[in-house]
């Protein structure tokens, strides 16, 4: 009897000693971070699914330039081959994550450009159709993005304020990555009419 | 253990937390000073380019909309995006109002800025399906822009909320319970008085049934009247409570970018 009462007190202080330090928040933002980067990847993933539709509508245009075209492929195959492990963002994997979808985004860019010079495809309905799917998933890769990096600060933050940051090298919370804002070279394309 | 007990460690990680705090609410203040309070109505024309009669047609369009469909479209007029690119302007706009309702996300805004000539119509996350970019754009270039060109902006609006509302219209029913924070409070008090008249009820049983004495009956049956008396108003209450006619608020819902922009 005694025993029990004295193991239900020492229960409920380890409770209350692991939520004031912030232990199960902890957890909270770590899930939230990682469903954020569920949501960024399936944004990425919906860019390279557009690709395919896009490339088939330039290819029925007389002679478009092969090597911006094989270029856009042959990123979107780099792209989709990185995957990050949502257990490990950590900022080098997300940097690299970051250059290869970069890579892709300049490509298509070039692609979208070159395609200005091409009457034909500007007079496509179902060319025009896809400019707009890609520039609206442009806007969401920016507002996931964004919002990924707001609840990875709130992440980062927490556990690296005292005291959470003894509970966090306790438990092996480890600081995530953020993605850095583009250096000039990856823009998202600007659609031109 | 030991090593994160340093404390040379400790204050410098402290050091760059505040730094990075500062850094970030400098940064969030500075954008969202450009950015308008949420109101408390769906058409919000900050350029005084509508006229009252144009404006409520729209607002009364919109919220009998709202009403049915607990879709909630917002159309917002500025004078400029001071600087910022339309989409991004919108998003921050648009998080910031919580358009839509909270779980549903089915919110629309509509954004016009007079000045920069653009437009833009972004998406909650639960409207996407319905209103995919593609058809925002064309609704941008077939109902909008052509009125905006030669002036007409109310005939624009009023032409592209029509299409947005026919795009929509079938995939959310409104619950009357409603999906916004205001909903949930009115459901939160009825249930409060529900549970406090029920206690009533059988605190006045008990004193009926509990004690049985022949004296107490004439005390017991006035308790019952009154209770059924608390129970009519407590109903009517509930009538003006719940079928308020204006615009009853933004829901909380989010967008992830989508939609489509134009200029004219």
């Amino acid at each position: 009897m005694m025993r029990k009462i004295l193991y239900s007190v020492i229960g409920f202080f380890a409770v209350l000693s692991l939520s004031s330090c912030g232990y199960n928040s902890m957890v909270k933002l770590d899930e939230q971070v990682q469903s954020q980067w569920a949501q960024v990847e399936n944004v990425y993933q919906r860019r390279a699914d557009l690709i395919p539709n896009l490339v088939a509508s330039v290819k029925g245009a007389a002679n478009f330039e092969q090597t911006t075209l094989t270029k856009v492929i042959e990123a979107r195959a780099k792209a989709t081959s990185v995957q990050v492990d949502p257990t490990k963002l950590t900022p080098e994997s997300i940097a690299k994550f970051q250059a290869v979808q970069g890579e892709l985004g300049s490509a298509l860019g070039k692609l979208l450009v070159v395609s200005e010079k091409y009457p034909e495809l500007k007079a496509n309905q179902n060319f025009l159709e896809l400019q707009s799917q890609l520039e609206g998933t442009e806007n969401r890769i920016t507002v996931e993005r964004m919002k990924f990096n707001q609840v990875t600060q709130e992440y980062n933050s927490k556990i690296r304020t005292f005291p959470n940051n003894l509970t966090a090298g306790m438990f092996g919370f480890q600081k995530k990555g953020y993605f850095k804002a583009e250096a000039g070279s990856n823009k998202a394309p600007k659609v031109q009419f | 253990m030991y090593k994160l007990l340093n404390t040379g460690n400790l204050s410098m990680n402290f050091k760059q937390f505040l730094l990075s705090i500062f850094l970030l609410t400098f940064s969030f203040a500075s954008f969202s000073q450009n950015i308008p309070e949420k109101p408390n109505k769906l058409i919000n024309d900050y350029t005084n380019t509508l006229s009252v009669d144009e404006i409520n047609r729209l607002e009364q369009k919109l919220v009998a909309f709202n009403d049915s469909t607990s879709t909630q479209i917002a159309v917002v007029l500025v004078k400029s995006l001071e600087g910022y690119e339309i989409s991004d302007y919108s998003v921050k706009l648009y998080e910031k109002w919580g358009i839509g309702g909270a779980k549903k996300n089915n919110g629309v805004l509509l954004l016009a800025s007079l000045g920069d000539r653009k437009i833009f119509i972004t998406t909650g996350y639960g409207v996407e399906g319905v209103l995919p970019d593609a058809i925002a754009k064309r609704i941008i270039e077939n109902e909008i822009t052509p009125n905006f060109k030669s002036g007409n902006y109310f005939e624009g609006l009023d032409a592209g909320t029509n299409a947005i509302i026919s795009y929509t219209k079938g995939e959310y029913k409104s619950d009357t319970k409603g999906d916004s924070g205001i909903g949930g409070f009115w459901t939160s008090i009825l249930t409060f008085w529900i549970l406090f008249f029920i206690f009533i009820i059988v605190i006045v049983l008990l004193s009926i049934f509990g004690k049985g004495g022949g004296g107490n009956r004439v005390i017991g049956s006035r308790g019952i009247g009154s209770t059924f008396g608390g129970f009519g108003g407590f109903d009517s209450g509930g009538f003006s409570g719940g079928g308020g006619g204006g615009f009853s608020g933004f829901g909380g819902g989010s967008t992830g970018g989508g939609g489509a922009g134009g200029s004219w």
